[in-house]
């Protein structure tokens, strides 16, 4: 598939900004995973008293997408108190890269996610936030999977309305989520992607995806 | 800059040969005549169809009325599939093929399962030969045909089609196998091999795209695909893709009558390729190799360069002007590794890190040499910036 990368996609890719690990880190993450494909690690030092983040570095196993956000999600947040951090969205390392292709729109909320979860990290060593323990309901449910990427649409399957139904019964949790007939060449994609996310809450929930085609298949 | 490009990406498509594309282009501007036509212009078409089905027939050792000409690999390989289950479906409804089918038989496959037809998948072992034994043992008396890829378009594994034939026809199945990549590299004798139907088409051979075959065996039935005109004896209606077709004839031409010095060519500078990359620390071949090395396309080289990601990879060589592919999922359109891969085994951040060199006539000794010095240099680079840490991640 021949990718239209921005010129500033290429250039964060080719000449990446603040890569490698930062000495004497207060705050560290890695999201992702290898058998994903995609993982980036980033390593952070924020000021205790002014919650200012004074420097960061990333290292990156992926494509150049990832390397790109990464890098440029470095750049954005640098000098920044995490409480403006924490508020960002995740497709902002997209679109100050100029645009991603939708296909590799995940990305960009993997660069801004991971950068997240090591102020989260952070916040609760320095006691500033308590450990969740995160009741799941479903708006909650609804906000992990808006973190899931429509690979062909490039916006999360929640807003893109692929989410039919979901349903919270007890220990077990539905997904019900069609697709049209053009989309559903990313049914394995989509369903990994959104048991990834899932997963991340690390509740003891059963979690059941059904995909279904518009058209009346299981796929 | 196409003076500068390397392109190794030969068994994705190649350059047409000059050749080849000056007797196109007579068929464009003289000869434009519709072969089905009564009229003298449609008559010379229709004497240089009959050639050039008499050429690509002979290629394969088939008689030219078992040639039906397509617009390519993979609408033979839907025709074969979908028209065999369709006609055969009162017989039965089982069909057979390997886990590493190309797409365009993979994908019709899941779709018949979805019809109501069962469907099962032959192992492969770790270099991607089928499993003969898990073969014979899957068939059923509902089946009515197996499908095997010829050479594997990822990893270049050539398999033992005449035996897998000759199983075949003891069970009294159809056979049809996926060519696509071996045609033009490979002798293939469909009648020696027993193969019932076989897919080959002219772009991996320097020949034009859009322009495929399905050798069908006289006394095979199938339900047609496109239906119309008396075009391909009725089985494929639609007016033939003259400069296409010729095309094609005079590409097989070529490819056949230069095989052996070709192969020799292109498989020195596929070794010459792989000895240099294989310095490199952390990198495996994938498919046949060692002893095996005779069963693999000789085009073919695929490599994982581990702990990095090949989408990466292969965007530093694009930039380097250096054109290959990838099995990683970042790199394909569904973001799925190539099940090719996984079917032999590699987990899946070694298919993320795959790439595919495949080399062709025209590539030269200078441009593997640049290759390799380019696929150091990146992968040294991607290496410097990984996260993947080989005793966190590896297990």
């Amino acid at each position: 598939m021949a990718l239209k990368y921005t010129e500033k996609t290429i250039e964060h890719f080719t000449k990446p900004r603040n890569l490698g690990t930062v000495e004497n880190a207060n705050a560290e993450a890695t999201e992702g995973s290898p058998a994903c494909g995609d993982m980036v690690s980033y390593t952070l030092n924020i000021n205790p008293e002014t919650l200012i983040i004074e420097d960061i570095k990333f290292k990156s196993y992926g494509c150049a997408s990832n390397i790109a956000t990464a890098s440029i999600a470095t750049e954005l947040v640098k000098g920044k108190h995490i409480d403006e951090v924490k508020k960002m969205g995740t497709t902002e390392a997209a679109s100050e890269l100029g645009g991603l292709p939708p296909v590799k729109m995940h990305c960009s909320v993997l660069a801004i996610n991971g950068i997240k979860a090591a102020i989260r990290e952070f916040e609760k060593k320095i006691g500033r936030i308590e450990d969740e323990k995160r009741i799941i309901t479903e708006k909650a449910l609804l906000n992990i999977l808006k973190n899931v990427m429509h690979p062909k649409h490039g916006i999360n399957i929640v807003d893109n309305g692929n989410i039919q139904r979901i349903r919270i019964d007890g220990q077990d949790i539905f997904i019900i989520i069609t697709l049209e007939p053009d989309e559903e060449m990313f049914a394995s994609n989509i369903h990994d992607e959104v048991m990834e996310h899932l997963e991340s809450m690390k509740c003891s929930h059963e979690i059941m995806i059904k995909i279904e085609s518009k058209t009346g298949d299981f796929i | 800059m196409d003076e500068k490009i390397i392109y190794l990406d030969n068994g994705d498509t190649t350059r047409i040969d000059d050749e080849v594309l000056q007797q196109m282009m007579k068929y464009y501007t003289d000869s434009y005549g519709n072969p089905v036509s009564l009229h003298a212009l449609g008559m010379e078409a229709d004497e240089d169809l009959a050639k050039a089905r008499q050429i690509i027939a002979s290629s394969i050792n088939a008689e030219p009325s078992e040639i039906i000409f397509t617009s390519g690999a993979t609408e033979s390989n839907n025709t074969a599939i979908n028209g065999i289950a369709e006609y055969y479906k009162n017989k039965g409804n089982h069909i057979i093929i390997s886990s590493i089918e190309h797409s365009s038989v993979k994908a019709v496959a899941h779709r018949l399962k979805n019809d109501g037809y069962k469907v099962d998948e032959v192992k492969v072992d770790s270099e991607g030969f089928i499993d003969i034994e898990d073969l014979k043992s899957k068939f059923k008396v509902t089946t009515i045909l197996v499908s095997v890829i010829y050479g594997n378009y990822e990893i270049g594994t050539i398999q033992n089609i005449e035996e897998i034939g000759a199983v075949c026809r003891e069970k009294g199945v159809l056979f049809h196998t996926d060519a696509a990549q071996a045609y033009g590299k490979l002798k293939i004798d469909v009648k020696k091999e027993n193969i019932d139907l076989m897919t080959i088409n002219a772009h991996k051979n320097h020949g034009p795209k859009g322009i495929g075959v399905l050798y069908v065996k006289k006394g095979v039935k199938l339900k047609k695909l496109m239906e119309g005109g008396s075009h391909e004896s009725g089985m494929r209606a639609g007016t033939e893709n003259m400069p296409a077709v010729m095309g094609f004839a005079r590409a097989a031409e070529i490819a056949y009558s230069d095989l052996d010095s070709n192969n020799a060519k292109i498989s020195g500078l596929r070794d010459r390729l792989v000895t240099g990359l294989l310095e490199i620390p952390h990198v495996t071949y994938n498919g046949p190799k060692g002893g095996n090395l005779s069963r693999r396309l000789p085009h073919n080289a695929d490599i994982t360069f581990h702990y990095i990601e090949g989408e990466a990879i292969l965007m530093h060589l694009s930039l380097r002007g250096i054109c290959v592919s990838s099995g990683s999922a970042c790199s394909s359109k569904t973001l799925e590794p190539s099940h090719v891969l996984t079917a032999i085994g590699l987990k899946h951040e070694q298919a993320h890190g795959s790439i595919r060199f495949t080399i062709s006539k025209y590539n030269t000794e200078q441009e593997i040499d640049k290759t390799v010095k380019n696929v150091k240099e990146v992968v040294e680079l991607l290496r410097s910036m990984s996260s993947f840490d080989p005793e966190k991640h590896s297990n």
